[in-house]
């Protein structure tokens, strides 16, 4: 019998550190790339180079998971093929093309893990292109990777729990955070109640931070609207509306982001079927709870399928994992996989509570200014997507997408992808799950051209 | 409940061809149904190369692209947008004195259409063009050039619309059958009667054709493409190559398309992806000829799905077998300039049942010379699970 190829899995974060570690625990050697140079995903995320400080200092609560993490997966050594610093662009038929170091490499597989996480969500906003705005995410990564901060004085605005969570790391930075800017009314906060019981460490947790962030000073204002950064050059203040009156913080850095989104590009290549989340309010790769997708042989974990944290991607990661042995016919720990069910069914309803508690805030989408910057790559804005929507009466992103270049450029609509559905959704008064999604293309991040060189298989086209 | 529509014109199909003809057709006055199973310009003439030129193709085809030629110029009285169309000129490079010859041939063989070609030899391609590589030479064709795939066929289709056509989108005909007094066409729940069909149904127009009675070879083909972040300007003309390979050009805002090597349908195979390693040969055929792209990124890769004939000519004219129904399909990979043009004779054949431009090439008897004139009113289609209802 011929040998069966190895499993793959991208991203080596929580959930892909988990399904390598399973995988290899029951004799299999799977490969891990990852575009990071060193393991940990978003949340555990190493630093570039070595800056005095230790794990406690880096993440706080999570140092324990994060050390173990990091630990475990460095205790596989040879046992896995681990690619850091590699570029998943592409998939076929059991194929992976892989950019590393400016040259592409094809990679053969059998069973695919897609554990590729997840990047902030934003509406624009008036301002929101100025230097010193940075997405939630982007203002967490400089303190954990780089140890600076976005500034001295700093505004988060949005909504989410990783609105706290920043606000809080700056200021355990010793940072001077003015405000965290909430977009949800203090109503919203009453479901962290139902939170409350499914976990409440969590939740306490939470509640301390916000608790410290006001005791140091920083004013914490719920139910803002309007939102809007200004400035000459660069960040200068932020103006907002809550009670229907203006109000303007002096600051020289805003953390802006509204939740995450999964990156769900790969699953797409992969050919997985898509359903839209109402939760999530996007369209996301269907799994079943064990994360099987609907093609054979691939399997989804993490918050690339779907946020949920990554407590769950730990579990699911497992998860899947298990799912790939059980359907290679290697033993595979049945009631191991049922805990784990158990743990991500319990996640998913604490989710519901902190979704409905964080809001994204979808009325923003009607009020767009029309001169905020839409899509930064391709420089639209929002005024010009609606004259384009009214003009050539269109519904549906991918027509958006080809009549305006929303989401053609460098970030292929990873960016401005999901405020384009919004803002369509909302021009056109329907739902946002109605107006369809992007259609992926690779590459899922850019490559250099010269990345073609030495290719021998070729066919020519006289057409043209 | 199905509605039912009475016209004189269905247009199965609204690609660039259908959607042109469309709006050639209300400004002579007759009554339009425009018809595309997604959207308009969507599929083949949404998501081409963009290459509008006339140079390269067979002397039989340029009665046509000439009146196409004039056309597109005009497209911002024509149909409210320039189409980002650019008169750059189109350069058709020799990599061997083997190519260079070939192209001298042609440029002699079209010489009565006025293609104004100019020879042009290695020196002038590196100081005019800024050419480098293994290059012996080139054809120029300055009336060439290039427009934006994306607007033109959606902006006709629009309008198309404007000027009074039906414009149904969304809807995909499953049935179409010979009448008494025309035709009746199922679109899921829209029944149309109408005196006259067009059958402009890109890369799925054999069936309707085979369903009356007339079998095309027609093969389905997936050009590759990639198109870089933007980049200072530095090509200003559209690139072909002799022999094929590569064709490229910069758009004003700095992206430059490239095209080249065939993609592979998906599992739906209406639906196509470049493979990996044709769009790692066209990137490394691209920055072996033009230097800046050297140390470019490429930021998306795509494909579409055309219809391709055998000789590489399109069909184009009145059914053998069926009165009243006119096909023009299967462009080979070359139908975005011809299109417009296209658009205006199919109008004409409906009008006149003739048209002042020589098509004759096109016919659809071609592939089937032994094909007679059938009992046309027995013709009847169902290319989805609907039956045919008269
Ligand atoms: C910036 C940011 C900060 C966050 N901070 C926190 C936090 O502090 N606390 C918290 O609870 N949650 C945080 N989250 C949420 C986070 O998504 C989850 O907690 C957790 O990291 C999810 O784990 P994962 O394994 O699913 O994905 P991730 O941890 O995101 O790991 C995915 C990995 O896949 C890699 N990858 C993706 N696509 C490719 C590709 N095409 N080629 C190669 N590699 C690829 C990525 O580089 C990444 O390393 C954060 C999210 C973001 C975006
Ligand atoms: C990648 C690529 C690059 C190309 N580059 C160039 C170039 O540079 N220059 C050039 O001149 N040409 C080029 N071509 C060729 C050119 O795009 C096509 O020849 C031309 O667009 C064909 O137009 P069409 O209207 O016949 O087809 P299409 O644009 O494909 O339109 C056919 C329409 O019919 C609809 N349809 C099909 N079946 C049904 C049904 N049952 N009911 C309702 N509607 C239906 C489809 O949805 C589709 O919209 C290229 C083609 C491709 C794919």
């Amino acid at each position: 019998m011929a040998e069966r190829a190895s499993p793959l899995i991208v991203g080596a974060g929580p959930a892909g550190i988990r399904a390598a570690i399973t995988l290899a625990a029951a004799g299999l050697r799977p490969s891990v790339i990852d575009e990071a140079h060193a393991c940990g995903g978003q949340i555990y995320r190493q630093p570039l180079a070595l800056d005095g400080r230790d794990d406690r200092a880096r993440y706080g609560s999570d140092a324990a998971k994060a050390s173990r993490l990091h630990r475990d997966f460095a205790a596989l050594g040879t046992g896995v093929d681990y690619r850091p610093r590699s570029l998943l662009w592409n998939l076929g038929d059991g194929v992976a093309d892989v950019l590393r170091d400016g040259v592409s490499q094809r990679l053969s597989y059998d069973g695919l893990i897609l554990a590729t996480g997840a990047t902030d969500r934003v509406l624009p906003i008036p301002g929101w292109t100025l230097p010193g705005v940075f997405t939630l995410g982007g203002a967490q990564v400089a303190l954990k990777a780089q140890g600076c901060a976005i500034g001295r004085r700093v505004v988060f605005a949005g909504s989410g729990p990783l609105l706290y969570l920043v606000a809080w790391q700056y200021v355990k930075a010793g940072v001077d955070v003015a405000a965290v800017l909430d977009s949800a009314p203090l109503s919203a906060k009453f479901n962290l109640l139902r939170a409350l019981p499914l976990a409440p460490g969590i939740v306490l947790r939470g509640l301390r931070m916000a608790a410290e962030l006001a005791l140091r000073g920083t004013r914490v204002q719920l139910g803002v609207s309007g939102l809007r950064i200004e400035g000459e050059g660069r960040v200068a203040r932020i103006v907002y509306r809550s009670a229907s009156c203006e109000h303007a913080i002096a600051c020289d850095g805003v953390g802006y982001g509204l939740n995450l989104r999964s990156e769900t590009q790969a699953a797409d290549l992969a050919g997985c079927a898509f359903r839209f989340d109402p939760r999530d309010r996007a369209h996301l790769p269907v799994r079943d709870v064990s994360g099987r997708s609907n093609v054979a042989g691939v399997y989804l974990a993490g918050d690339g399928a779907g946020i949920a944290g990554a407590d769950a991607a730990e579990a699911a990661g497992e998860r899947a994992a298990l799912a790939l042995l059980e359907d290679r016919g290697l033993p595979h720990d049945p009631p191991r996989a049922d805990v784990l069910e158990r743990a991500l069914a319990t996640i998913d309803r604490l989710r519901d509570a902190l979704e409905a508690a964080f809001p994204f805030p979808s009325h923003w989408a009607a009020g767009l200014a029309d001169d905020a910057l839409l899509c930064r790559c391709e420089d639209i804005s929002a005024g010009e997507a609606r004259r384009a929507i009214g003009d050539f009466a269109l519904t549906e992103m991918n027509r958006l997408k080809a009549v305006t270049r929303i989401g053609m450029g460098r970030c292929q609509g990873r960016m401005c992808g999901a405020a384009a559905a919004e803002l369509l959704a909302a021009q056109t008064r329907r739902e946002v799950g109605a107006v369809g999604r992007l259609r992926a293309q690779a590459p899922i991040k850019p490559i250099p051209l010269a990345a073609g060189l030495s290719v021998d298989e070729r066919q020519h086209d006289p057409a043209h | 409940m199905t509605r039912r529509i009475d016209c004189d014109v269905a247009i199965v199909g609204g690609g660039l061809v259908g959607s042109s003809a469309a709006l050639a057709l209300r400004s002579m006055g007759f009554s339009v149904v425009l018809l595309d199973k997604g959207f308009c310009g969507a599929q083949a003439s949404g998501v081409n190369y963009g290459g509008v030129r006339r140079q390269g193709r067979p002397p039989e085809q340029l009665p046509l692209s000439q009146r196409s030629h004039a056309i597109w110029p005009r497209l911002q009285q024509l149909i409210g947008i320039d189409g980002e169309f650019l008169r750059s000129g189109h350069l058709k490079l020799a990599r061997s004195a083997a190519d260079m010859a070939s192209l001298e041939h042609y440029a002699a063989d079209v010489a009565p259409f006025e293609l104004d070609l100019e020879l042009v030899g290695h020196n002038q391609l590196r100081e005019r063009f800024g050419i480098a590589g293994d290059i012996v030479g080139g054809s120029f064709c300055p009336g060439d050039g290039h427009a934006n795939p994306r607007l033109v066929a959606t902006a006709f289709a629009a309008a198309a619309g404007r000027a009074g056509a039906e414009v149904l989108e969304r809807t995909k005909v499953t049935g179409a059958s010979r009448t008494f007094e025309g035709f009746a066409l199922e679109a899921g729940d829209v029944a149309i009667k109408a005196r006259a069909v067009i059958n402009s149904a890109g890369a799925w127009a054999d069936s309707f054709a085979a369903a009356f009675g007339e079998p095309v070879p027609l093969e389905r083909t997936y050009p590759s493409m990639i198109v870089t972040e933007p980049l200072d300007p530095f090509l200003s003309v559209n690139i072909g190559i002799e022999g094929g390979g590569i064709y490229a050009r910069q758009v004003t805002r700095g992206n430059v398309v490239v095209g080249g090597e065939r993609a592979a349908p998906l599992a739906d195979s209406d639906f196509s992806r470049p493979r990996s390693d044709g769009v790692l040969t066209i990137m490394q055929r691209a920055s072996e000829l033009f230097g800046p792209l050297r140390h470019a990124q490429a930021i998306r890769f795509w494909s579409g799905t055309e219809a391709t004939m055998p000789d590489r000519n399109p069909v184009i004219g009145p059914s053998a077998t069926t009165p009243g129904l006119i096909h023009a399909f299967g462009f080979s990979g070359a139908g975005f300039q011809i299109a417009p043009g296209v658009g205006e004779v199919l109008a004409e054949l409906v009008r006149d049942g003739r048209t002042s431009t020589p098509i004759d090439a096109f016919s659809i008897t071609r592939f089937s010379p032994a094909s007679q004139p059938g009992d046309a009113s027995q013709a009847a289609m169902t290319t989805g699970s609907k039956e045919t209802s008269p």
